[in-house]
């Protein structure tokens, strides 16, 4: 309970300076495979559409092929198209 | 030749055997026009993200080949014309895709693998 009651007068700067990074460059992955649905989960909202490069860090080269692997699994009935919540 | 790999779903309303007829068809199309077979993996039936032909669910088949480029377009013709067939995507494998898939079926990603039968079993 008394954690509960403790206020900032300034929001807690948490993780200030943490750079984004490009998670496949990073941990050298070459190919994103559009079956893995629970891993691209990682790229999308809760609607569904694919979060954008400044939110998720990816580089160009990786975010091309983030989308194209989404698209692919949205074709074959992975991922949805468009939905409120996905689960 | 080129690899590739099509991901195929069928219809859920069809039963065990005839869904194996299916299958078997279209392996003897492909190697009667020149095609071998690398790899098939039975993902069984699956909840669908959203509904195809008003089903919600299907079973899905993945099968890796290696074929001449023009027989591709033969495929997919034949895969249209299959009324059993909802959905399909075949893809050309790059190097990458191919080191990746090769992993894959040598069990480098048992985790992954353990949480794709999860899925399938629920």
């Amino acid at each position: 309970m008394a954690k509960d009651q403790i206020q900032y007068v300034t929001a807690p700067k948490v993780d200030e300076n943490r750079k984004k990074y490009c998670r496949f460059k990073k941990n050298g992955i070459k190919y994103i495979d559009y079956k893995d649905a629970n891993f691209l989960l990682k790229f999308i909202n809760d609607q569904g559409k694919v979060l954008p490069r400044r939110l998720t860090g990816t580089s160009l080269k990786f975010q091309r092929k983030v989308a194209q692997a989404v698209k692919r699994a949205r074709h074959i009935g992975l991922l949805p198209y468009v939905t409120d919540s996905i689960k | 030749m080129q690899q590739y790999e099509t991901v195929i779903i069928l219809t859920p309303l069809l039963s065990v055997e005839a869904a194996k007829e299916v299958l078997t068809k279209f392996n003897k199309l492909m190697t009667d026009n020149g095609a071998e077979i690398v790899h098939e993996d039975n993902w069984g039936l699956k909840k669908l993200a959203y509904p195809i032909q008003k089903k919600t669910t299907g079973y899905y088949h993945l099968t890796t080949f290696k074929a001449p480029g023009e027989f591709i377009n033969k495929l997919e013709v034949e895969y249209r014309r299959d009324e059993r067939i909802m959905r399909f995507l075949t893809v050309s494998l790059d190097k990458h895709a191919l080191a990746f898939s090769e992993k894959k079926r040598s069990g480098a990603f048992n985790k992954n693998k353990e949480t794709k039968t999860e899925e399938v079993a629920q």
